[in-house]
């Protein structure tokens, strides 16, 4: 009976979690502390997957009193044997009728499949975005050169103003195209390159992948893109702070402000959508600082999202 | 693309050497033979098979094309170096629809009423700023 438990409680986290992501999403406290928000969006994330999968595959396990993940291993489907005791846990020569049997195979087959393909999304985003940095690494390797306006980065000749960076784990970049230069003076120029440092430094980007693979995944689900949408906006707005540090808001907001109005370049249907509003978010969060969550309800919300995730494992495991 | 001064490690050295012998082949209008990209490669004294080398590497990486004259290789850009560039900024602003968003750029450009709001903050901002460091 204990699987039929488990299978219980994880539908009741996978449910809860998914709860607990439209709220969030709903929520205005997380620009007031996006590092928090951000943690808790990874647990969220990481919670409902795992339930979900842990519901699954624990409707199709016989009723034992160890967790699912021992379960899956001692049902021997991944061991020699199977094939004498696969039939037996799945109750074809038991007493249970054919049906739940049926019942019990579709469970096991779905969650391994969901599992398996919550695995590949991910590891799919990351073929494309390392392959779409290694093509940008040897484009800039024969196009880019240095400015002294802006010391360590590179500069490509491209009018329209555009700044970004490339992690990795050898070398960071920060991109600006030439527009850039001739559009930003120099304090607001050291406030872009402070801000795309912090995204290089705190590796933002590895943050966002899981949740840039989702959306690639499921590209029509409305959830999925505006939860990457939120996690987007809250890692700009933490790069925004880190920018802050030793810096007049001022050269932060007049560089979002004039970079935000100089986009001149053609924009293909459905691009500009995606972030409508997040500039006025962020340049309003600069102008009218919010006070950070106290540091009681800071801790709350990691602890909340440390046992989270700890709950679920626990139920997958024990 | 810090370069480290006194040793040059050879992949620095290649590196540098592909995006001179690429300036050559996008300024000139013809095809051009090994000998040809040494002779307009300004203050570098190369041994000619190094230059073929790089002129082979370029036509692998496919950044460059050749065809046979006689008995000689002609090379030319396989693209604009505005092509180029084009592709560069079109992955960076997220532009090429397949929603991988392999980076992060700093900010987006707006429209309508967000641009509004973004003009009344710039006045704001320059308002009670003061102009003591703008400049561009």
């Amino acid at each position: 009976m204990k699987s039929l438990a488990d299978a219980a409680l994880l539908a009741a986290l996978a449910m809860g979690s998914a709860l607990g992501a439209s709220a969030l999403l709903q929520a205005s406290w997380p620009r007031r502390s996006p590092a928090a928000a951000i943690l808790l969006w990874q647990a969220l994330g990481l919670a409902t997957g795992l339930a979900a999968v842990g519901t699954l595959v624990s409707l199709a396990l016989p009723g034992g009193h160890i967790g699912v993940v021992r379960s899956l291993l001692h049902l021997g489907v991944f061991f020699p044997g199977a094939a004498f005791r696969f039939p037996a846990a799945f109750g074809l020569v038991s007493v249970l009728p054919t049906v739940l049997a049926a019942f019990r195979l579709t469970c096991l087959v779905t969650g391994l499949a969901l599992l398996g393909s919550l695995c590949w999304v991910l590891i799919a985003a990351s073929a494309a975005v390392l392959q779409a940095r290694r093509r940008q690494r040897v484009l800039l390797a024969l196009l880019a050169h240095g400015d002294p306006k802006v010391p360590g980065a590179l500069v490509v000749d491209y009018p329209t103003a555009a700044a970004y960076c490339l992690p990795g784990l050898r070398s960071r970049i920060v991109v600006l195209s030439v527009g850039t230069l001739e559009l930003l003076g120099r304090a607001e120029l050291a406030a872009v390159l402070a801000h795309e440092r912090a995204h290089l430094r705190e590796r933002h980007d590895l943050v966002l992948l899981p949740f840039t693979a989702l959306r690639r995944a499921f590209p029509r689900s409305a959830m999925c893109g505006e939860v990457h949408r939120a996690v987007a906006l809250l890692v700009e707005m933490l790069a925004d702070d880190r920018a802050l540090r030793g810096r007049p808001t001022r050269e932060l907001v007049s560089a979002l402000v004039r970079f935000g109005m100089a986009g001149t370049c053609p924009t293909p249907a459905g691009a500009l959508a995606a972030g409508q509003g997040d500039m006025a978010a962020r340049v309003a969060r600069l102008l009218q600082p919010v006070r950070p969550l106290p540091a009681a309800a800071s801790a709350a919300v990691c602890l909340s999202a440390g046992l989270l995730v700890a709950a679920t494992v626990a139920l997958l495991i024990v | 693309m810090a370069r480290i001064t006194g040793t040059l490690t050879t992949v620095n050295r290649l590196g540098d050497l592909e995006r001179a012998i690429m300036e050559v082949l996008w300024e000139t209008d013809t095809p051009l033979t090994v000998r040809e990209v040494s002779v307009r490669l300004t203050e570098r004294n190369l041994a000619h098979t190094t230059v073929m080398t790089v002129l082979d590497r370029l036509a692998k990486k496919g950044f460059a094309k050749r065809q046979r004259d006689g008995r000689a290789w002609r090379y030319c850009p396989a693209a604009t170096r505005e092509t180029y560039v084009t592709e560069l900024m079109l992955t960076a602003l997220d532009q090429t629809g397949d929603r991988t968003a392999a980076l992060t750029r700093f900010a987006q450009s707006v429209s309508g009423v967000e641009a509004d709001v973004l003009r009344d903050a710039l006045e704001v901002i320059e308002g009670n700023g003061g102009g003591d460091e703008e400049s561009g």
